[in-house]
C-alpha cells in the first residue's frame, strides 16, 4: 500500500497559510490513512507453563501446559504505528501571502521532484493589482507611501508596457542562455525552445498578459523561470511606475507549475489519503500518456492559455519540463 | 593479577575485623579470588554452565565442607580447574609473599596465610571424601538428568539491564501486560520522560489493581481506562484517600456521580489536583463571569479541562473579548455558557476571525452574541463559505432581509447541505471556486 502513495501530486494551497503547515497536515493524513490500514495480527509465541504439582504423592509426573500466548512486544499499543514517518517534499514553495498549486511529492516522487526542479520549469501565475497607491512590501497590507491617480492609465496603455517588459525579458534569455547568438546551434536551440538559462539566474518573465482591466484592479497573467513571489510584487509596482502612476499587488495565485494545473490540484477538503493515492495514480497515468503521444506526434506542443492573442507578441516556448520528463522517464520506469 | 591484589588487600582488612580461625579466613580469601578471577576467566570459556553450578558450588562449601570437593572428577574440565586454581594460588603465594615485604602490619597475617594456603593444597589430594556426587554429577552436559531437573532449569530471561523502550519488557511484567490488555498506549507514554521507569516499578496487585477498582467505583466505563491512563499515568500514583475525598468534594459541590464521571473521563488529570486548586478554580469560574452556581456545573460539567489548565489564559482571553472585541459582560456572559471552548480558544486566532467576522462580513455584534457557535470555526472555512456566497450574492446576514443566512448554519452545516440549501449551487462549483480563492 505504501509503494501507492509514493509519487508527485499538487495541491492548492489557500492564501494566509504557510507552506510548511500545508505539508506538514498532508504528511499527518496520509500518515493517518496508512496506519489504519488492518495490521498484521500479534503473532503468537508458544511458551511452557509448569503446573505447579499440588499432589505430594506423585512428585515424578510431570504437567507441562503449553500456551500460545500472544507476544504482547508486538502489539501495536506497545511498538506504536507502523508508518512514524513519511518523506514529503516540497516543490517551489509559496509563500504565506500568496495561494496556488503547490507540487508535493512523497517517498521515492523526492527524487523525481529534484530532476524537474533543476530543469527550466515555466510557471504561471496570476497578479491581481490595485492602482493607486505604493506600500513598502508591495503588497496590499503594507505600509502606505505614495498616493497616485490613475485616472489616465486605459488598457492600451498598459498593454504597450507588459510588451515593453516582455521584450525586455525575452533578451535577457537570451543572453543567459549561452550560446553565440549568431550560430547555427542557437538557431535550431531556438526553434525547439530550447533557449534558456541553465540552473539558478536572474527571474525572467517570458510572457506578460493582461486578463482583466477594471480601473483601480486589473489582473495580469504572468509565465516566469525562476521567479519569488517578492519579485513578482515588485514587477507590480513597476508596472505602476511605467505608467506614471503606483500600483500594488493584491494577490497573487499560482496557475501552473510545470506539468500540474489548477485542474489537478486537490482543494483542503480533498486532503485524505484516498485522494492523494489517486491524484499520484492520474499523475503517473497521464506522464506516460504524454510520453506515448509525443512519440506518435511530433510538433511541439502549445500551452493552452497562449491560443487567444490579439496585440501583444508572444514568444511560444515549447514547454521544456515536457521534454525533460520524456528524458527522465526511462530512467524511473 | 591486579584484580587479586585489591581482593587480597580487602579480605586482609576483614581478617583483622574477623576473629575467626585461619583456615576458615584462607578459605574464604580464595574464594573470593576464586570466584572472581576464576569467573571472569571463565566468562569467556564455552563452559559456562560449569561456572554458574560452580559458584554456588563454592558458596555452598563455605559453610565447611571442603574446598576442593568439586575437583575430585576427572574430567578434563575440572582438571584444567584445578591446575588454574593451583597456579592462581602460586601467583598469589608469590604476591603475598612481596606484599609481606612492605607492610608490616600485614607481616604476620600474609605469613599465616601464606601458611595455612600451603598447608590445604598438600592434604586435599590425598583426602577422598564422601562426596557429594548429585553435584558433581551436573557438571558434563551430556550427562543425562531427570526430567523434572530438565523442567526446572529455567533459562534466565534475557531482559537488558535498562533500555529505551518498554517493548522489551512488556511480555515478562505482569503490570506491564495487563495496562496493555486495558487498552493503554504503551508507546505513547514511552516518550515521556521517567513515565516508563515508574510504570516498571508499579506492582499490579498492590498500586494499579485498587486504583482501577476505584475507577470503577466512582462509574467510569472500562473503555475509558485504557484513554484515562495513557494521558494520565500518573493517576496510578496517587493517594487512594487523596482522589476519594477529592471525588467527595465534588459531589459536595452538587455534580452528580455520572457528571463526574464523565468528567473524569474526559480530563484525566482532573483527579490529581487538590481540593484546594479545584475550588479555587470553580471559584474564580463562578466569579468572573458572574454566573449562577448551577450555570458554573454547567459549563464545568461541559469543559472539565477548564479546571485542569492554568487560568492566566482564560483572564486573558476574557480581557481581550471585553477591551478587543468590544463585547459587553452580559454578553461575554451568554457566549461563555453557550461555548465555552471560547476562554480557551487562541488569542491570536479568536482576533482574526472575529476581524473578518464584523469587519469584512458586516455582522453586528448582538448576532454574533445571537450564534456564539462561529467564534469556534475555523477562519479559513468561514472565508471560504463566505466568499462563495458573496460571488453568488446571497451573502446576507441581516435577519430583517429578505435572502436571510443564519451564521449558525453557515459555520456548522457540512459542505455538501451548505451548497444545496444555503448557496443552491453544486459542490463542484464550490470546489472550483475554492481554487480561484
Amino acid at each position: 500500500m505504501f509503494r501507492r502513495v509514493e509519487g508527485l501530486f499538487c495541491v492548492y494551497k489557500p492564501s494566509g497559510v504557510h507552506w510548511k503547515l500545508v505539508r506538514d497536515n498532508i504528511e499527518t493524513k496520509l500518515l493517518k490513512g496508512l496506519n489504519a490500514a488492518p495490521s498484521q495480527p500479534c503473532p503468537q509465541e508458544v511458551r511452557f507453563l509448569a503446573q505447579p504439582g499440588g499432589d505430594a504423592e506423585a512428585p515424578k509426573g510431570l504437567t507441562l501446559s503449553v500456551a500460545s500466548v500472544p507476544a504482547l512486544s508486538k502489539h501495536p499499543l506497545v511498538t506504536g504505528p507502523e508508518f512514524q514517518y513519511l518523506q514529503v517534499g516540497v516543490g517551489h514553495r509559496l509563500d504565506a501571502f500568496s495561494s496556488g498549486v503547490l507540487v508535493l511529492a512523497v517517498g521515492n516522487g523526492n527524487k523525481i521532484l529534484n530532476d524537474l526542479y533543476r530543469t527550466r520549469i515555466t510557471r504561471v501565475h496570476l497578479v491581481f493589482h490595485c492602482l493607486g497607491s505604493a506600500t513598502d512590501d508591495f503588497s496590499h497590507m503594507g505600509h502606505v507611501v505614495e498616493r497616485s491617480t490613475y485616472g489616465h492609465i486605459t488598457q492600451d496603455k498598459l498593454d504597450r508596457v507588459l510588451a515593453m517588459l516582455q521584450g525586455a525579458n525575452q533578451k535577457s534569455l537570451l543572453m543567459y542562455s549561452n550560446v553565440d547568438m549568431r550560430s547555427q546551434e542557437a538557431y535550431e536551440m531556438a526553434v525547439q525552445g530550447l533557449l534558456g538559462p541553465d540552473g539558478k539566474s536572474a527571474p525572467i518573465l517570458t510572457g506578460l498578459r493582461c486578463i482583466r482591466f477594471e480601473p483601480p484592479n486589473f489582473t495580469i497573467e504572468v509565465q516566469c523561470l525562476n521567479e519569488t513571489q517578492k519579485y513578482l510584487r515588485k514587477v507590480v509596482h513597476e508596472i505602476g511606475l511605467e505608467l506614471r502612476s503606483t500600483a500594488v499587488c493584491k494577490g497573487v495565485r499560482r496557475t501552473r507549475d510545470g506539468p500540474f494545473t489548477l485542474q489537478d490540484a486537490l482543494t483542503r477538503h480533498h486532503w485524505t489519503a484516498s485522494d492523494i493515492m489517486q491524484a499520484i495514480q492520474q499523475y503517473k497515468s497521464s506522464k506516460k500518456n504524454k510520453n506515448y503521444s509525443r512519440s506518435k506526434v511530433k510538433e511541439p506542443g502549445l500551452h493552452p492559455l497562449e491560443e487567444n492573442t490579439t496585440d501583444s507578441q508572444h514568444f511560444y516556448l515549447k514547454d521544456v519540463s515536457d521534454i525533460v520528463l520524456n528524458q527522465s522517464s526511462p530512467g524511473q520506469q | 593479577m591486579k584484580t587479586s591484589k585489591p581482593a587480597l588487600q580487602t579480605c586482609a582488612q576483614e581478617e583483622v575485623t574477623m576473629a575467626s580461625s585461619c583456615a576458615q579466613l584462607c578459605l574464604k580469601c580464595r574464594s573470593l579470588l576464586c570466584s572472581k578471577t576464576v569467573a571472569t576467566t571463565w566468562q569467556h570459556s564455552t563452559q559456562v554452565r560449569h561456572c554458574r553450578t560452580v559458584t554456588p558450588v563454592i558458596t555452598k562449601v563455605l559453610n565447611g565442607s571442603s574446598f576442593f570437593s568439586g575437583n575430585h572428577r576427572t574430567s578434563p574440565a575440572s582438571q584444567r580447574w584445578k591446575q588454574q586454581m593451583f597456579c592462581y594460588s602460586e601467583l598469589s603465594v608469590k604476591h603475598l609473599a612481596t606484599e609481606a615485604k612492605e607492610d608490616k602490619f600485614k607481616e604476620e597475617l600474609s605469613r599465616a596465610d601464606v601458611v595455612a594456603y600451603k598447608s590445604p593444597l598438600l592434604p586435599v589430594n590425598e583426602i577422598q571424601m564422601p562426596l557429594d556426587l548429585d553435584a558433581a554429577a551436573e557438571f558434563s552436559a551430556l550427562e543425562e538428568i531427570t526430567h523434572e531437573e530438565a523442567v526446572s532449569i529455567s533459562v534466565p530471561a534475557a531482559i537488558p539491564p535498562s533500555s529505551t523502550s518498554l517493548r522489551d519488557y512488556v511480555d515478562k511484567s505482569e503490570t506491564l501486560s495487563k495496562l496493555v490488555q486495558l487498552g493503554v498506549n504503551l508507546w505513547k507514554l514511552e516518550q515521556r520522560p521517567n513515565v516508563g521507569t515508574m510504570l516498571l516499578k508499579l506492582d499490579f496487585n498492590m498500586d494499579v489493581a485498587p486504583r482501577l477498582l476505584f475507577l470503577k467505583h466512582i462509574g467510569v466505563e472500562e473503555s475509558h481506562i485504557g484513554y484515562i491512563i495513557t494521558h494520565n499515568p500518573f493517576i496510578l500514583t496517587e493517594d487512594l484517600e487523596s482522589l476519594q475525598a477529592r471525588v467527595n468534594y465534588l459531589k459536595s459541590k452538587k455534580f452528580s456521580s455520572e457528571t463526574v464521571a464523565s468528567m473524569v473521563s474526559r480530563a484525566p488529570y482532573l483527579l490529581n489536583f487538590s481540593v484546594k486548586r479545584l475550588d479555587n478554580r470553580l471559584g474564580f469560574y463562578q466569579q468572573q463571569l458572574n454566573l449562577s452556581a448551577s450555570n458554573t456545573r454547567n459549563i464545568i460539567a461541559r469543559l472539565p479541562r477548564l479546571l485542569c489548565g492554568s487560568l492566566e489564559p482564560v483572564k486573558e482571553n476574557l480581557k481581550v473579548c471585553e477591551i478587543e472585541l468590544g463585547f459587553k459582560e452580559n454578553e461575554i456572559q451568554h457566549i461563555a455558557l453557550t461555548v465555552p471552548k471560547v476562554l480557551t480558544a487562541n488569542k491570536r486566532k479568536l482576533t482574526q476571525l472575529f476581524d473578518f467576522i464584523h469587519n469584512t462580513m458586516k455582522v453586528p455584534h448582538h448576532l454574533i452574541t445571537k450564534f456564539p457557535q462561529v467564534l469556534n470555526t475555523k477562519y479559513l472555512r468561514v472565508r471560504e463559505r463566505h466568499l462563495f456566497l458573496e460571488f453568488l450574492g446571497k451573502a446576507q446576514y441581516d435577519p430583517d432581509l429578505p435572502n436571510y443566512i443564519s451564521l449558525d448554519r453557515l459555520v456548522s452545516l457540512p459542505d455538501e447541505i451548505f451548497c444545496t440549501e444555503l448557496a443552491l449551487a453544486t459542490l463542484e462549483d464550490f470546489y472550483l471556486f475554492q481554487k480561484t480563492l
